[in-house]
């Protein structure tokens, strides 16, 4: 790919440790992406979420962005101003959050969470907007769109908050989707049918894909490739497919720590972290 | 969620409030009726309010003058009718200047924090830190008695209270994920704060609003009184008061009569302002 669709060159977020110095929350992280789906796994803390949110441009006060690139499709974000943020979230760049009972606001009904993206970002009359919001939402396969359409987020079901965060991320038809694993506050039925709806929709609208997750079996099953973060750094890079197989001890630890029928009765791995530093 | 059902459903107001607060019923009612007075005044007012009748002064109650008339020889009942506009009119415009006013200052400075919230804040103490009713003389001894000067001072010195409850809530939420995911989708500024703030901080606005509706009533009363307020001869039940003062002891139902008035006014926006807060109120759902 000659232009990546997102391009990170040495990434670092830091913030500010009460005796002045600063602690790096995210390491001098390197990745490109194009039209592709590429997941970001690792344990808590390790900086998956403040990687994401540094890509939106949302790294909460007092935290630090340094980078020696840091572009999308060619625009630098390193050189944005709020407004010129403002126009690029929602529009170009989409972020879906972990848990939808949280996630959207309780007083304002689905379709006008929905719509608001297209407000800011399209110019479109009320009834163009309107039929384009009940379509999106028929997407997301939520049942009866013009129900959904007038209901407040607390008299709908997980699954379907989950598809109106979706429906509300990609209705202003952004370029790259970020899922800061939007699977996490759903049961194990639901996970597949989400994360089914997040890969069909992305191939359709030839969006880029970042998946952060913890979940290896998830992230092989849905993603082409992935990239292991530990404290911070990026310590391995495999294709999705390959990650039973990868040869570095973390990646390894993460894939062979996970209960399953066959492990049961004996003792899970755990991290041996000397070893892992030595290996990075 | 009630809230919720109420704003999707107004014409239901009315029955959810008789079920689930009946004094709030009662007060709503009250204030219906002082309404209607006010907008009917011409027509259901037995005798003009400023028409003097020196021959029949200071006559007690009878079934002429129900109410009797006071030192002018003016029917207590048609005054005390028409003293229904100004005091609406001035509790109107103090409520529409005061809540908004609070509100949007109390929403930025809750959401932006840092420096802006800093000389916010302290631009709201040093103004709650002066006695109501003192800045309020101060402000009609400065800019003249009349009833815009009476609503602009208490407007001015009482939006402190509306500043500190949004600013409270706003922070509350400022972390929020909700927040933050309209921020992921490109909404921010004046949109941010009063399309997706707004609407959680407004029940407790609207309740505050009615609660201190009653303490306006009393004290929009009081400039008139004092002679603050709206100028002779208008009728206004303050200044009717102060009228009746100086016959109390023989002729009591001069200064009786729009001082119950002024109770019954005040009373109604209380009761209504519990019923309001029960309704509204998010944590009783």
């Amino acid at each position: 790919m000659a232009e990546p669709l997102l391009d990170v060159a040495n990434l670092t977020v830091s913030f500010p440790r009460d005796d002045g110095t600063w602690f790096d929350a995210v390491k001098d992280i390197s990745l490109s992406l194009g039209t592709e789906r590429v997941a970001l796994v690792g344990e808590s803390g390790s900086g998956k979420t403040m990687t994401a949110r540094a890509i939106m441009g949302l790294v909460p006060n007092p935290g630090r962005v340094a980078a020696d690139r840091l572009a999308l499709d060619g625009t630098d974000l390193l050189a944005l101003s709020p407004r010129g943020w403002a126009r690029l979230r929602g529009a170009r760049v989409g972020l879906v959050l972990q848990d939808p009972r949280f996630a959207l606001n309780p007083l304002i009904t689905v379709g006008r969470q929905v719509e608001e993206p297209l407000l800011l970002h399209a110019h479109l009359s009320h009834h163009e907007r309107r039929e384009r919001v009940l379509a999106m939402l028929e997407a997301v396969g939520l049942p009866d769109p013009r129900t959904v359409h007038g209901l407040y987020p607390g008299e709908l079901s997980g699954g379907m908050g989950q598809r109106v965060m979706i429906a509300a991320t990609l209705i202003a038809g952004p370029q790259l989707l970020i899922a800061d694993e939007p699977t996490s506050a759903l049961d194990e039925a639901l996970r597949r049918q989400i994360l089914e709806l997040l890969t069909r929709l992305v191939a359709d609208q030839h969006m880029g894909l970042l998946l952060i997750s913890h979940d290896l079996q998830q992230v092989a099953d849905f993603t082409d490739r992935t990239l292991v973060m530990y404290r911070g750094a990026i310590v391995d890079a495999q294709a999705s497919a390959a990650l039973a197989r990868s040869p570095h001890p973390y990646t390894h630890t993460l894939w062979t720590c996970r209960p399953s029928a066959a492990t049961f009765g004996t003792r899970l791995p755990t991290l041996d972290r000397a070893a892992i530093e030595a290996a990075t | 969620m009630t809230a919720i059902e109420i704003a999707a459903a107004p014409g239901s107001r009315l029955l959810h409030l008789s079920r689930r607060s009946p004094a709030a019923l009662v007060g709503a009612t009250i204030l219906a009726i002082i309404l209607l007075a006010a907008a009917l005044a011409p027509l259901i007012a037995p005798y003009d309010p400023i028409a003097q009748d020196v021959a029949g002064r200071l006559a007690p109650p009878s079934t002429a003058h129900w109410l009797g008339t006071d030192g002018f020889g003016r029917d207590i009942v048609s005054r005390l009718i028409y003293g229904t506009r100004p005091t609406l009119l001035i509790i109107s415009l103090v409520a529409l200047i005061m809540a908004p006013l609070g509100t949007a200052i109390g929403i930025v400075s809750g959401y932006y924090g840092g420096w802006v919230d800093r000389v916010l804040m302290r631009l709201t103490d040093v103004v709650m830190s002066f006695p109501r009713l003192i800045l309020a003389f101060a402000f009609v001894a400065v800019l003249g008695p009349g009833l815009l000067n009476a609503a602009l001072a208490l407007a001015l010195t009482s939006w402190p209270a509306y500043a500190r409850q949004a600013r409270v809530e706003t922070q509350t939420m400022r972390r929020s994920d909700y927040l933050a995911g309209a921020e992921m989708l490109g909404i921010r500024g004046p949109r941010l704060l009063f399309g997706h703030v707004l609407p959680m901080v407004l029940p407790l606005v609207v309740v505050r609003v009615a609660l201190d509706l009653a303490g306006m009533v009393l004290i929009a009363a009081g400039l008139g009184f004092l002679g603050l307020g709206v100028r002779p001869p208008t009728a206004e039940w303050g200044t009717m008061v102060a009228d009746g003062t100086s016959v109390i002891f023989d002729d009591w139902w001069v200064a009786a009569s729009p001082g119950v008035c002024i109770l019954i006014a005040s009373l109604s926006f209380n009761l209504l302002a519990d019923g309001l807060r029960d309704l509204l109120d998010p944590r009783r759902g």
